[in-house]
């Protein structure tokens, strides 16, 4: 609202109507639902994956199993730990279920590994980030393998991937969306430019499964007819297809920072006789460079937070390697092909609600720098005019 | 097309007010997608016999239908694995008993190469080898001199967990295994890659080859067809489960649960894709 | 203002070999991002057109869902219709209450609207899947759970506490949003103030002239926002894939409490779980094309909207 509005407002506001005021404090209220959102998904997301932050997983833990005929000298209290029961739950409980829940103590203590890695926290912090020589290995590894007598819960294989595959996706759309949004913006008609603008964001109107059906059937076809290469769902489909989905994000934002430029840059530039690709790449995008650099930002949190197009053309093997030939397993797509199939409350599940506030953490701390880049941006322009 | 609109607003509207109703002779089935269509054939077909019951399937996975056992929520679970440990002690906690558990059909696996590949059988020590990374290349087990592509499934997968229990006896999957979303994909890559191996069931998998497997060096090599499955030599089998509140097995539920392994229930199986159970195995009626 | 129009010796400086290789690549870059649109949707639709028939359209889902002879589209299209109807209910009231505080009442120095505004932005940019574990942490876990054991402790089972087509339209509508407001705002925003000062000068509150006078004339503003939600809205699978999505389920949704089918979930089926490729490439293809169509064709409709929009406010 500027000046003479708050005049106009001052002069015309003659009733304090509480109808009004309450309804003025219900907009305030509403408009505060997306901060609110936004806390709320940390606080849900955290929620679930605090049994892996405070390292409290009920993964088998060395204990002496008891006999079923135990029962009657146990205590309430040394039930409840021995079982893992909550006070309802105790209490709703009678003796035969108990007695059952006893056997099935002493049965799983029986046939579970007797292997001494059965019994680490796998899902502790210490496991999820370290590596560990596993039975079975020869050396210390990063092993993803959270289905298993003896459960591996490493994350570092699907960080790498996600983040192997979003630079490969970002540098194959960076050099095609930035030219595009250079030509839109700079060097033609604006007539066509009307046209080509929503023609090019257009591509972003394609859902992301039907790209990860084209990736999954063509682009795995190209690449392996091109590259020859051993692995057809690899890091490199994934992140062609990626692209696609990346590539309007970057060409929008770039767009409209380089559109933002004032026409007074550009004139000054030919004024002082500067050829066309001068105008553009001199002047031009070293002006708007904030703008562009905050829409590879954008664009980057994208790629990583993209979750079907990489489900489906990946490959999804959990590898750690430098290759980008070799297929990938991503945090997005291991959250959606695991989590249907895990026990509420089981480490698992929380393991994968950890990867998912790792995700949001990551792509909120991007978002903001990616604020401050345009802000920036804004300044330095409006505050040179 | 204006119609559906109509439909679709004023079940909205109705949804707003409605709660949910359970209906009398109602039959609640929820769990393996792997399960979903074969029990969805089976409703069906019940249904047509016995007009005054209504048999209600969703999918979901295995692990969702355990969790319905568990709160209650459903009647039937179906399965495409053994439940677990977890998952018994809830049903414990829910209603003080463990749930009975009914084989409904059998699933052979399929090991599967690609057409061009010249081994024809191999043994499971060697499976065991080359799925978990000990073995690279196919000329150790007499193939060509190539590298081995991997094909597996998502750990969500019971075939997954089915193949890692009994053929790699519980040993990790090697790393560079890829892990297709289904079996479509995973026929579909190995289809592709001539060094390519995978598993999955025994009836899908057309377009590529299904190896004869052998239990040790000095066995015979089977086939896996129905009779080979079925009668158990060929040895990468597993059951299809339902499992039941043991409060619940009566009335209209224990009937249909008979009629599913029954001699008339296990004629549909083979449509689906599965195998039927062996005779020992299924109710006389 | 277009720097086309300044004087010709000042702005034709194409002599150089530079500026012409330049310019030549970044058309060619252009062409190459055209060139995908129209090879993705050319693909679909080439495979998937063939298989399209008024039947496919209309008949409901069989349990042979792989089976391109026997199954059609329509229990997908009324899941999907569903699922982003009452997202719309959800998301446009706030979304425009949003927008008209954000453009009628807040400061750019209070420490709320810079919250609100950086939280915006940040809500566009959280991964598709976070949103999916959002839905089920808060939505279906808490929500549910609590309405669950305050009404419905006697019934046999969760009533809200699952997945359901309630919640999914939920998750997709705290996702879309930022769309909403933003667009909202845009419209909002570039209404003169001289309307303002004449709403008040006739004697109408700030309310009055907000809801009878602005909000009239932003709609195709609100409209645009909506109409790119529901776009978008109709296309995700990762945040209904556990908030409400069904693998197979016989006939129709009868509650919101009731899981549902739907467009995008079962290409993503189709394309990885049917048992036999080839009798399913046609019902992928075609289910495909449904999805893409539909998205399009409202992308195509909000940006004819914004167009003509721009073109009014010109004039």
């Amino acid at each position: 609202m500027n000046k003479d509005t708050k005049i106009s407002l001052a002069l015309t506001r003659v009733q304090f109507n509480w109808t009004e005021r309450i309804l003025e404090l219900g907009i305030l209220l509403i408009s505060a639902t997306t901060s609110v959102a936004i806390l709320m998904i940390f606080v849900f997301v955290g929620r679930e994956s605090m049994p892996v932050i405070f390292g409290k997983s009920q993964l088998d833990a060395s204990q002496s199993i008891r006999s079923v005929e135990d029962l009657h000298k146990m205590s309430a209290k040394e039930i409840m730990t021995y079982l893992g029961l909550s006070k309802e739950e105790y209490n709703s409980l009678d003796k035969q279920s108990l007695r059952e829940l006893m056997l099935l103590k002493i049965e799983t203590a029986r046939d579970a590994s007797k292997d001494k890695d059965a019994f680490i926290n796998a899902a502790s912090l210490k496991y999820l980030f370290f590596p560990h020589q596993w039975t079975g290995y020869d050396k210390p590894v990063f092993i993803w393998q959270p289905v298993s007598e003896i459960r591996k819960f490493n994350i570092i294989p699907l960080i790498v991937g996600s983040l192997k595959i979003s630079l490969i996706a970002i540098l194959v759309s960076v050099p095609f969306a930035i030219a595009s949004a250079i030509l839109v913006s700079v060097l033609v008609h604006p007539k066509i430019k009307e046209v080509l603008k929503p023609l090019i964001e257009l591509l972003a109107g394609i859902p992301s499964v039907v790209i990860g059906v084209f990736g999954l059937i063509v682009i795995a076809n190209i690449v392996q007819s091109v590259t020859g290469c051993v692995f057809r769902l690899n890091s490199l489909t994934a992140g062609i297809a990626l692209s696609f989905a990346v590539i309007p994000v970057i060409f929008s934002i770039s767009e409209d920072a380089l559109s933002s430029v004032p026409k007074s840059y550009i004139e000054a530039a030919y004024a002082l006789g500067a050829s066309r690709w001068k105008m553009a790449f001199q002047v031009v995008m070293p002006a708007a460079f904030p703008g562009v650099f905050a829409a590879l930002m954008i664009g980057f949190g994208r790629a990583f937070g993209e979750t079907m197009i990489v489900l489906m053309a990946s490959g999804n093997a959990s590898i750690l390697s430098a290759s980008i030939l070799d297929p990938a397993r991503t945090i997005t797509a291991t959250i959606a092909a695991e989590l249907a199939e895990t026990v509420f409350g089981d480490p698992h599940y929380s393991v994968l609600f950890f990867i998912g506030l790792l995700l949001f953490v990551f792509t909120f701390i991007l978002n903001i720098a990616a604020n401050l880049v345009m802000g920036h941006l804004r300044t330095r322009i409006e505050g040179k005019k | 097309m204006k119609a559906k609109i109509n439909y679709v607003l004023s079940t909205i509207i109705l949804g707003l007010i409605l709660t949910y109703a359970g209906e009398a002779g109602n039959i609640i089935v929820k769990g393996s997608d792997t399960l979903v269509i074969l029990a969805q054939k089976w409703a069906e077909v019940y249904m047509a016999k016995n007009k005054n019951v209504t048999i209600q399937v969703t999918g979901g996975g295995s692990g969702t239908g355990f969790a319905a056992l568990q709160n209650k929520s459903t009647d039937l679970c179906n399965a495409s694995r053994k439940i677990k440990t977890t998952e018994l002690q809830n049903c414990i906690k829910a209603f003080g008993k463990r749930p009975l558990e009914f084989p409904v059909a059998l699933d052979g696996l399929s090991v599967y190469v690609n057409t061009e590949n010249p081994i024809k059988e191999l043994t499971l020590q060697q499976l065991e080898a080359i799925f978990t990374g000990k073995v690279k290349n196919w000329k150790e087990v007499g193939g060509p001199d190539a590298q081995i592509t991997l094909y597996s499934r998502e750990n969500s997968s019971g075939t997954y967990e089915f193949f890692k229990e009994h053929v790699l006896k519980g040993k990790d999957f090697a790393s560079s295994a890829q892990a297709m979303p289904g079996t479509a994909a995973l026929i579909q890559a190995v289809a592709r890659d001539k060094n390519g191996i995978g598993y999955g069931g025994a009836a899908y998998g057309q377009g590529v080859k299904h190896l004869l497997i052998k239990k040790d060096d000095s066995s015979p090599a089977i086939e896996p067809v129905e009779e080979n499955i079925v009668n158990g030599t060929y040895p990468i089998w597993r059951y299809l489960y339902v499992y039941v509140n043991p409060d619940l097995y009566k009335g209209e539920i224990a009937e249909y649960l008979k009629w599913i392994r029954s001699d008339e229930g296990q004629k549909i199986v083979k449509d689906i894709g599965y195998y039927p159970l062996p005779k020992n195995l299924r109710s006389s009626n | 203002m277009n720097h086309n129009k300044l004087p010709l010796q000042i702005t034709k400086p194409w002599r150089d070999c530079e500026s012409i290789i330049f310019t030549g690549l970044c058309f060619l870059a252009t062409l190459v991002v055209l060139a995908i649109l129209v090879v993705i949707v050319g693909y679909i639709a080439v495979n998937g057109w063939g298989h399209i028939t008024w039947k496919f359209l209309t008949s409901p889902m069989t349990q042979d869902i792989f089976d391109a002879s026997r199954t059609g589209v329509l229990s997908l299209a009324i899941g999907t219709a569903a699922k982003v109807i009452l997202m719309t209910i959800a998301v446009v009231p706030v979304g425009a209450i949003t927008a008209i505080y954000l453009s009628e009442y807040s400061s750019s120095k209070s420490i709320f609207t810079k919250v609100v505004r950086l939280a915006i932005n940040n809500l566009a940019g959280v991964p598709a899947i976070v949103f999916g574990l959002f839905g089920v942490g808060f939505f279906i876990k808490t929500i549910g759970s609590t309405i669950d054991a305050t009404f419905f402790s006697q019934s046999s089972g969760p009533v809200w506490g699952k997945p359901c087509l309630l919640w999914a339209s939920f998750t997709l509508a705290v996702m879309t949003l930022p769309v909403v407001i933003v667009a909202t705002e845009e419209a909002l925003r570039s209404i003169p103030n001289s309307l303002r000062e004449a709403s008040y000068a006739l004697g109408a509150t700030k309310l009055e002239t907000i809801f009878k006078v602005l909000l009239p004339i932003s709609i195709p503003g609100l409209l645009t926002g909506s109409i790119l939600a529901v776009s978008r809205a109709a296309g995700e699978v990762a945040p209904i894939l556990f908030t409400g999505a069904a693998y197979y389920m016989a006939g129709l949704p009868k509650s919101l409490s009731d899981q549902f089918m739907d467009l995008g979930y079962q290409v993503y089926i189709l394309a990885t779980q049917s048992p036999n490729i080839e009798k399913t490439r046609a019902l992928l293809f075609a289910t495909s094309l449904v999805l893409l169509v539909l998205t399009l064709a409202l992308n195509l409709v909000a940006i004819l909207i914004r167009y003509r929009m721009r073109s009014q406010n010109k004039n």
